[in-house]
């Protein structure tokens, strides 16, 4: 299995990679990571005439506390999240969904950028994005603008990026005090795709009640799903099993998951439930330890 | 008259240092690295088992990180430096300990899937883990490298004496690329 | 010093360059000149080929040759069927490269050869293949597959009915109508494969000027392949060598006579004058390599009122895939390894092979025996849930006990020989596995879990494995100048350790360290007598041919002593490569020095020659008198007079999340009894990686076709292997009861660990589930299968 033929660019500036990406607009795709796009091209699946290598293009990693969240570059590496002292304190449950993202060669090169912009149903930071309600940050020839996550995944493996547009930057809310996070999922084996997963934080008011509440799913639609319904249901209630049990509920009737050879809908709908109850319960124990994992 | 209906592809000149020692090839910028490995600079230790990033036999070490090899473009190494399976035992051919360990906990039948273990332990072993690790989290660390033949056992058993053996790992390495944090108000 | 190995764990010498990458694997091999292959393969499982245009190809710079069926010549006819069999009256195999039908996707179509691979799979994707496509034969339950009305595979093949076949013990009806309890139960493996972590590849070289075909090729069986391809060729076998290099894997799916590849690639090679290698990437793999497992069984156990046996009647059908170039030898096997180690008075297996429009079948480790097991076991654990015995009991009570060996099972076993088995031990088998699981305080453990909200099964399994079987192999065993003792052998290796197993036994012997024996395996050219590496048989067969060649060896080195030193060969004896008179151990020769005596001639090579007197004794008659050869060489054979019976029981506890479906094998024990061990450390390496398998194959692995034939599951990302996370750790214990039947008293053990995990894993699930009222009956299952037991 052996890449097509493309045309090889790789910039070293952001103006030279998105004056490429202007030139070829549909013709082109980015190379990031490649941990996505590779086996796709490997596979011939991925057929572009033009192939932009983003890797050697300056000012696209890093990772940067702002007044109210941490910008991450497009192009740092899962793995430099993975280990990021700002993340684990600033942000827990991105921290919390790193390490199910492949295995450690995978995120030695993937990036975050490259993540978010293959949009995969199944994929873990998509959903950490949509629950938080962050933003990305797109660029092009034509200027630049900001994403929010709730329109930025269109459907499967399709996003609201233009084929002349670059990702250049993620910005993730900082968790407030009192906020606990739980990032769970399911899947056949270590490290592989979820079959279905749970991204949660809440953020508790002093009296105990929920101040705000954050949960988002992914491998139950074509992009991560935010349930606005069960949110509603959450804000300023008194956190219990039963409450919980009823924002499960809620979960799975809001859903309409696929089939593949991997689950069934009624599994993926039914298991939702499940892990939005046990994200929840775990959310609340660590939003009452103060918010560490 | 013949005619080629696909355009050629570009080729590259690459300079990159691998095991300590510096190469330059010409190569195709559609050429996968875990193939000019094996062929362009005959190292043939790193093995390609699916070319889809699932059973890391090809897993090498990239500026330090392991990665694998067949999921990059060999254009995108220029300059790296790189250590593979044929880096890891003394010039004179006395094994690395994580080989010795390997061998003596019989984690090994084919060896098809061996390198990319070895390379993946060695990266492991370089975050300096907890000598006090549970089978499951052992586990968990050699969970992307499949082997059709041992069943891991052997593996396993590899790990956990390394883990608390005195023995690391003594070969050069390169520091990966640093992330500036800053704190703006 | 004594340097006794055989029965020692020692470490392995093929290991020094595994662990630094200097094994030689196919793709490793980069000749001068040489080109590469790649294969248009169908997209679709059944289709007549209209047109093929190769022009724009053909014209692609760096593309040497692009062939099609037309091109093939002395490759036209269908392919070797490599095992005949009367019950197999519709065998069918496939053309080198398809010839107006194709049956399956992945079936070959063309070949390309090229510069590089890169260019080769350029060309491969402007090959134009114009095809009707025809209904195809892929059903969801494979009985329809025989139904009136299905589409046929193949035109002259009615009900798509490769074979038929019964094989009876007794009087089937008779022991029904007896019977006091009779249960029945519907079960299915679901088709899986191999897939060893190396995929195929072939390199051919042909050299005109000595007209000498040289051929490296990932199979399990060279001297098929070598004496396959003269045939074809019509070369003399001595002018063809073939060469399995280091394997990585096999697992059975790396052995045919032929895959197309096996010849098109020589065929390119001869014909281009220019070496051409082809390496097989995963997606080909996925359907260009032979699958297995898939069978649906109605089986049925009379008893009487104590839960014994009095028979067992079982209706199975077989899919064969598109093709049978293996012939029928997998449902031969599940027909005759079903009543492992239990009486059966009576018994009824019926068998039906068919064709589905999907990859060919051919044996993958188990090779019939865990679908067979997969059967008996679960519908005995069936059975007694029903009457209330405990599973473990109701097999206590109807196990072949230890004095009633030779047991003859009263069928015949692949090898087309009596399935008797030999020896062994079933009773303390179970006893021990038992123990091992701890079983007498789980059901305790059990309930304290299920208070705490935790489900935790427990299963077993037994099972009998008929290993070694012949026809024969042998092995040339000689000693050089230096002391440096070779021996060459026509089975393979894959991984296995032959190149340690086998010097134990030489060093045993000869009484010689290992690291002085060294061992090659898969060589034409060194040795070509012989089948391959397969049924657990190369350390059975191969093992004892070189057991012998080595006491020849012995004996001759003896003979040579006693006629150097003028002593009586009794009066010597060989201790720590030398042979000296007895209790005067200064009085001797080194192994070396007899080399070079041994050698009438005028010159005494090599380093040890001053040791020797510098006139040899005379002794009347001709320096070589008649019927001696010059040298310490001998060449024996063994040929085994039917199979040697391993056998084993496993348990497992396991854990199961009702909620979500995932199971957690929290416990495996493994109780084995491969006769007298060679190695202990190969050994259970071969049983750990058969779990793993097993294991696989019961959570993970399977082939998921749809009704169009279209391979769902075509890669590693959706066909899931097991990592470390996935595969508990395994305790083994061992049971040696030797076979009687060679002189080593070695079993095989290539198979076990994978044979009855399926079964133990239903059991165990059950067990866990056992207050939802679950029965399993197929195998693998998903999460999603799992969870929908909870749903009452």
């Amino acid at each position: 299995m052996k890449p097509p033929r493309f045309v090889y660019h790789d910039p070293t500036t952001r103006d030279e990679a998105l004056a490429q990406l202007m030139t070829y607009a549909d013709e082109a795709k980015i190379l990031a990571g490649g941990q996505s796009l590779v086996p796709l091209l490997n596979m011939r699946l991925a057929q572009p005439a033009h192939l932009v290598d983003i890797n050697r293009v300056s000012d696209l990693a890093s990772i940067r506390k702002e007044h109210d969240g941490l910008a991450i570059g497009a192009m740092t590496r899962h793995r430099e999240i993975e280990r990021s002292p700002l993340v684990h304190l600033h942000c827990p449950l991105l921290a919390e969904a790193m390490p199910f993202i492949g295995h450690p060669p995978i995120r030695s090169r993937g990036t975050v950028g490259g993540s978010l912009a293959h949009a995969d149903p199944a994929a873990e930071l998509p959903a950490v994005l949509l629950a938080l309600g962050g933003h990305i940050s797109a660029e092009s020839q034509e200027g630049r603008r900001r994403i929010p996550a709730e329109a930025f995944f269109v459907s499967e493996l399709q996003t609201a990026l233009a084929s002349t547009e670059l990702l250049t930057e993620v910005w993730f809310p900082l968790a407030p005090p009192r906020s606990g996070a739980s990032f769970v999922e399911v899947s056949r084996r270590h490290g592989d795709f979820a079959l279905v997963g749970a991204a949660t934080q809440l953020t508790l008011h002093e009296d105990g009640t929920i101040a705000a509440a954050h949960l988002a799913l992914l491998g139950v639609a074509p992009t991560p799903v935010r349930i606005q319904a069960v949110e509603a249901l959450l804000q300023d209630a008194r956190p219990n099993a039963t409450l919980f049990s009823e924002a499960a509920e809620q979960a799975m009737a809001a859903l309409d998951p696929p089939a593949d050879m991997h689950a069934s809908a009624q599994y993926r709908r039914e298991v939702a439930g499940v892990l939005v109850s046990r994200a929840l319960h775990t959310a609340l124990e660590r939003a009452h330890q103060g918010g560490q994992l | 008259m013949s005619e080629s209906s696909l355009p050629p592809q570009e080729k590259r000149l690459i300079q990159v240092r691998v095991n300590g020692v510096s190469h330059e090839a010409q190569v195709e910028t559609r050429w996968l690295l875990s193939d000019v490995l094996r062929h362009v600079l005959h190292l043939t230790g790193t093995h390609v088992g699916c070319e889809h990033g699932v059973c890391g036999a090809c897993t090498v070490l990239f500026n330090g990180s392991p990665i694998r090899s067949c999921l990059m473009l060999a254009v995108q190494a220029h300059g790296a430096d790189i250590l593979t399976v044929e880096g890891l035992a003394a010039p004179g051919g006395a094994l690395h300990p994580l080989q010795q360990a390997l061998r003596q906990y019989h984690g090994l039948q084919c060896g098809f899937c061996t390198p990319g273990f070895l390379m993946s332990i060695y990266a492991f072993l370089q975050e300096d883990p907890d000598p006090n690790l549970s089978d499951e989290q052992i586990r968990e660390a050699l969970s992307g490298n499949l082997c059709r033949c041992t069943g891991y056992q052997g593996i396993v058993a590899a790990v956990r004496h390394l883990l608390t053996s005195a023995q690391v790992t003594t070969a050069p390495q390169v520091e990966p690329g640093a992330i500036a944090e800053e704190e703006r108000v | 010093m004594s340097t006794r190995s055989f029965g020692e764990p020692i470490l392995r010498k093929e290991d020094q360059r595994f662990l630094t990458g200097s094994g030689i694997y196919i793709d490793d091999i980069d000749l001068p000149d040489m080109l590469h292959a790649a294969i248009v393969r169908s997209p679709y499982a059944h289709a007549r080929i209209l047109s093929i245009d190769t022009s724009q190809a053909a014209q692609l710079d760096g593309v040497k040759a692009v062939l099609t069926y037309q091109d093939l010549t002395l490759a036209a006819n269908p392919l070797p069927l490599l095992i005949p069999h009367p019950a197999l009256t519709h065998p069918h195999t496939q053309y080198a490269l398809a010839k107006d039908v194709v049956r399956y996707v992945g079936e070959a179509v063309a070949m390309v050869v090229a510069v590089d691979r890169y260019v080769a799979e350029d060309a491969v994707s402007l090959i134009d293949v114009d095809y009707e496509p025809l209904p195809v034969i892929s059903p969801d339950h494979l009985e329809v597959a025989a139904s009136p009305g299905t589409p046929l595979v193949h035109e002259d093949t009615p009900h798509n009915t490769a074979a038929h076949f019964v094989q009876q013990v007794g009087d089937i009806d008779a022991a029904f109508a007896d019977a006091t309890h009779v249960f029945e139960r519907r079960l299915r493996i679901d088709r899986s494969a191999s897939q060893p972590m190396e995929t195929r590849g072939v390199v051919a070289r042909f050299d005109a000027f000595e007209q000498i075909l040289t051929v490296w090729d990932t199979t399990q069986g060279p001297i098929s392949i070598r004496n396959g391809l003269a045939v074809l060729f019509g070369l003399p076998a001595e002018k063809v060598r073939v060469t399995a290099p280091d394997l990585g894997g096999g697992f059975g799916g790396k052995i045919m006579l032929f895959y197309p590849e096996e010849i098109l690639v020589p065929l390119a090679a001869m014909r281009l004058n220019r070496p051409v290698k082809w390496i097989e990437d995963r997606l080909e793999h996925m359907v260009g390599s032979n699958h297995e497992r898939g069978q649906v069984h109605d089986i049925a156990l009379a008893l009487d009122a104590n839960g014994r046996i009095l028979g067992v009647r079982d209706r199975f059908w077989h899919d064969t895939g598109a093709y049978c170039p293996y012939g029928i030898i997998v449902p031969v096997i599940t027909a005759c390894q079903l009543p492992g180690p239990y009486k059966l008075p009576n018994y009824y297996s019926d068998a039906t092979v068919v064709y589905t429009n999907r990859t060919p079948v051919s044996p993958y480790r188990g090779a019939g025996r865990p679908h067979g097991v997969f059967a008996i076991e679960r519908i005995l654990d069936y059975a007694a849930d029903q009457l209330g015995i405990e599973r473990a009991e109701i097999r206590r009570r109807n196990f072949i006990q230890p004095d009633e060996f030779p047991y003859d099972v009263g069928l015949t076993f692949q090898d087309g020989l009596p399935t008797r088995y030999d020896s062994g031990n079933y009773p303390a088998g179970l006893e021990r596995a038992l123990e091992m699981i701890g079983y007498d305080y789980f059901r305790e453990e059990q309930r304290q879990a299920r208070e705490a909200g935790r489900l935790l099964g427990l299963g077993l399994g037994c099972y009998v494995e008929g290993t070694g079987i012949g026809p024969y192999e042998g092995a040339h065993i000689s000693i050089d100048n230096q002391g440096e003792i070779h021996v060459a052998t026509g089975v393979s290796t894959q991984g296995q350790g032959h190149q340690t197993s086998f010097a134990q036994i030489v060093a045993e012997v000869l009484d010689v360290d290992v690291v002085k024996i060294h061992v090659t395996t898969g060589d034409t050219q060194r040795f070509a007598w012989g089948t391959g590496t397969y049924a657990s048989r190369a350390l059975v067969v191969a093992g004892n041919a070189i057991g012998l060649a080595a006491q020849a060896v012995k004996e001759k080195a003896l003979k040579v002593a006693s006629s150097v030193l003028e002593v009586a060969p009794e009066d010597l004896e060989l201790l720590d490569g030398r042979v000296c008179v007895k209790g005067l151990p200064t009085r001797g020769l080194s192994l070396a020095a007899l080399s070079i005596a041994s050698n009438p001639i005028r010159y005494a090579y090599g380093a040890s020659a001053p040791d020797l007197p510098a006139v040899l004794p005379t002794r009347p008659g001709p320096p070589l008198s008649p019927g001696e050869e010059p040298g310490l060489e001998a060449t024996r054979f063994f040929s085994p007079i039917h199979a040697t019976f391993a056998s084993g029981v496993h348990a497992a506890i396991v854990e199961v999340d009702i909620q979500t479906g995932m199971v957690k094998v929290r416990k495996y024990a493994v109780l084995h009894d491969c006769g007298k061990l060679v190695n202990p450390l190969i050994v259970e390496g071969q049983i750990y990686g058969g779990v793993a398998q097993g294991i696989g194959g019961s959570f993970y692995e399977h082939m998921d076709y749809d009704e169009h034939g279209q391979l769902l599951n075509a890669s590693f990302m959706d066909f899931l292997i097991p990592y470390a996370t996935e595969v508990p750790h395994i305790e083994i214990d061992h049971i040696e009861t030797p076979s009687p039947i060679n002189p080593l008293g070695v079993k095989g053990a290539g198979e076990a660990g994978c044979i009855p995990v399926p079964a133990v894993m239903a059991a165990a699930i059950e067990d866990a589930l056992a207050s939802f009222g679950v029965t399993v009956d197929h195998m693998p299952l998903t999460p999603d299968d799992i969870r929908k037991f909870g749903i009452r």
